[in-house]
């Protein structure tokens, strides 16, 4: 697939400044792609209820983006790794269980377990790299230890958030609602981190190309442990925010979360293979997600059994999209 | 012990000595009470576990990136759509069948065309398509006459001397799929595509019509499995097929399978399909708080993994 990949584009250098330009346009429409979508929902929301297109809309609709954005970012890190995490919508709920529970009562040893949890995202990328393991059963595996821990921290749903965490997710920007600042400053930090900087080079080289960093010197184990370690901190973060607009917590709350991340991901450009991801994309592929499942629906009058595969139709959409992109790209 | 060693060098005898131990372990902790009682009702809960992760199996082996993650919602649909047709009617259980398994086999035909129009990743596709499945059987099922035909339940949980019927007839399917794998066109083209797809591809294998093969068999076999599912725990309902996710990927790879495609192995799909179901058995015996049987049930598949593993990664 790879090399097929190298002869496209070896054969673009040689084509001529027609074709070329041609190649860019498409190109450029292919990067547009997650903001077209996102507007386009924007646009038939707009259409069905002009009202929805408000501070006070925005506000409501887009509450419970910014956890999915965190959850979508954290997911982003290791898709970046070429891994993929089965894991994180339970590990979203299980920091939510903390968050409301040992965080509010006890915030030293709540901020250690977080923290310890991180870790253990950590050790598992490092466990996935020594022994050369599946990531996809990895995790699958983890998401029960998760979803275990959750129950053992609260048997019952309940617990409160920490009253500083309630004040913050409630915040009132002035003019701009807050998921909507929250979402900019979350794509702007990572692409700054992840996009700007050396090391984020290095880190996206590592799914790009492994053997190529490994015999330029860069450990790969620590690439490994640095992506998970990332997405375990933005996991702790998705967790947290979740709480902080729920204000209780059940263990199962974050359940759906895997299978949105990954989609969220994708929606936003993010490749399966080879580090190809965007993080602003993936802030706009969980925003449309986010509109797309629940308000969209409502607005069209779609009972809320058909959310999920709103979700799924989206997903199919945009990718048809990107191969006729892909095709003119050829 | 010379006579062992071959032994020992199958990969799937470790997923059988892991469901031996646990058993083991367990008739210890209750003294040797329901021992027989517990392998009966391990086969019987085990059968469902092997269907789909025959099917899987065919996937995986097909190499970096195959998956099927859409077999929960299909089992889930599947399940609706017997008992729908059966309608608790004796006399449709073979209709109800037959809806299941096309049903099954759409739904894994949606799959691979999904996967060769858009070009995407297995997983993505088979994500998407469990997506829009999951709406239609929360959609279909809704108000629907759930329970099986009388005759059908019976079926689903009839025993001879202890023996689940229903875990014979699946001994003689996989056996059917041994010689499928091992000795027939389909199951060599399946291993070689695995090995080197375009090896396989310059070799004459017609790689885009054994994928749609395989799809289009774990999607059928998802379909059978909930219709049996839903017999035998007398009814259908959307969450049935959710714990098939992890389970049908696990016991492909406990049962010695690599995923990194190219190599499959058919016995090994029972071993750790048995010490899946034990294990839970003896996690219940022992009395284990629900949060702990989680804990546990992720540590030791991790564990598991982590000892077989040295193989390249499924994507």
């Amino acid at each position: 697939m790879r090399r097929e990949m190298t002869a496209a584009s070896l054969e673009a250098t040689t084509k001529s400044s027609a074709e070329r330009g041609a190649l860019a346009r498409a190109r450029l429409l292919r990067g547009l792609l997650p903001a077209l979508s996102l507007a386009l929902v924007l646009l038939a929301i707009a259409w069905l209820n002009p009202r929805a297109i408000s501070y006070f809309g925005f506000s409501l609709m887009l509450n419970l983006a910014i956890p999915i954005a965190l959850a979508t970012i954290a997911q982003m890190f290791v898709i970046a790794g070429n891994e993929l995490d089965l894991s994180i919508g339970t590990f979203v709920g299980f920091v939510g269980c903390v968050t409301a529970t040992w965080l509010k009562d006890a915030p030293l040893i709540g901020v250690l377990i977080l923290l310890g949890s991180i870790g253990v995202y950590a050790l598992l990328g490092a466990l996935i790299h020594l022994r050369n393991l599946p990531s996809i059963v990895v995790t699958l595996g983890m998401s029960f230890v998760w979803q275990g821990l959750a129950i053992l921290v609260l048997p019952k749903p309940g617990g409160k958030a920490p009253d500083w965490l309630l004040a913050f997710m409630a915040f009132k920007p002035p003019l701009v609602p807050f998921p909507i600042i929250a979402a900019l400053l979350i794509g702007l930090i990572v692409h700054f981190g992840l996009m700007r900087t050396s090391y984020g080079v290095i880190l996206r080289g590592s799914g790009g190309n492994p053997a190529a960093l490994g015999r330029a010197g860069w450990s790969l184990l620590k690439t490994k442990i640095v992506l998970f370690a990332l997405a375990g901190l933005f996991g702790v973060l998705s967790g947290m925010a979740l709480i902080g607009i729920t204000t209780s917590a059940d263990a199962n709350i974050g359940n759906g979360y895997t299978l949105l991340a990954i989609a969220g991901v994708i929606l936003g450009g993010g490749e399966f293979v080879g580090g190809r991801v965007s993080p602003i994309g993936a802030v706009i592929g969980a925003l449309t997600l986010a509109l797309a499942a629940s308000p969209l629906l409502t607005f069209m009058h779609i009972p809320p059994d058909w959310q999920v595969a709103a979700n799924g139709a989206i997903l199919i959409i945009v990718l048809a999209a990107r191969v006729l992109i892909s095709r003119r790209e050829r | 012990m010379a006579a062992l060693k071959p032994l020992l060098a199958k990969p799937w005898i470790w997923s059988f000595l892991g469901a031996l131990s646990v058993w083991l372990a367990t008739i210890a902790f209750t003294g040797g009470y329901g021992a027989g009682g517990m392998v009966t009702a391990a086969l019987s809960l085990a059968v469902f576990t092997v269907i789909v992760g025959i099917g899987q199996m065919f996937v995986i082996t097909l190499g970096p990136g195959n998956v099927d993650l859409s077999l929960p919602a299909n089992i889930g649909l599947a399940s609706a759509v017997a008992m729908k047709v059966m309608d608790g009617n004796d006399a449709m259980i073979v209709v109800g069948l037959l809806a299941a398994l096309a049903t099954g086999a759409a739904i894994g035909a949606a799959n691979y065309l999904l996967i060769w129009a858009l070009r995407i990743p297995p997983i993505i596709a088979t994500l998407s398509a469990s997506f829009i499945i999951q709406s239609i059987d929360i959609s279909y099922g809704r108000g629907l006459q759930i329970k099986p035909p009388p005759g059908f339940a019976d079926f689903a949980n009839w025993q001879v001397l202890g023996i689940p019927v229903l875990a014979i007839l699946t001994v003689l399917f996989t056996i059917g799929a041994a010689i499928a794998l091992q000795r027939m066109v389909y199951g060599r083209s399946v291993l070689a595509i695995g090995q080197n797809i375009r090896a396989a591809w310059l070799a004459g294998v017609n790689v885009g019509r054994i994928r749609f093969l395989t799809y289009t068999l774990s999607g059928a076999l998802g379909g059978i499995d909930g219709a049996l599912l839903a017999g035998y725990f007398r009814g259908a309902n959307v969450d049935i097929g959710n714990e098939y996710l992890l389970a049908s990927i696990a016991v492909v790879v406990i049962g010695g399978t690599s995923v990194a495609g190219g190599k499959a192995n058919v016995p090994g799909v029972w071993g750790a399909a048995l010490f899946l179901v034990l294990l839970l058995t003896m996690l219940n015996t022992f009395g284990v708080s629900a949060g702990v049987r989680l804990l546990l049930t992720g540590l030791i598949i991790v564990g598991v993994i982590t000892a077989a593993g040295g193989q390249k990664a499924l994507r």
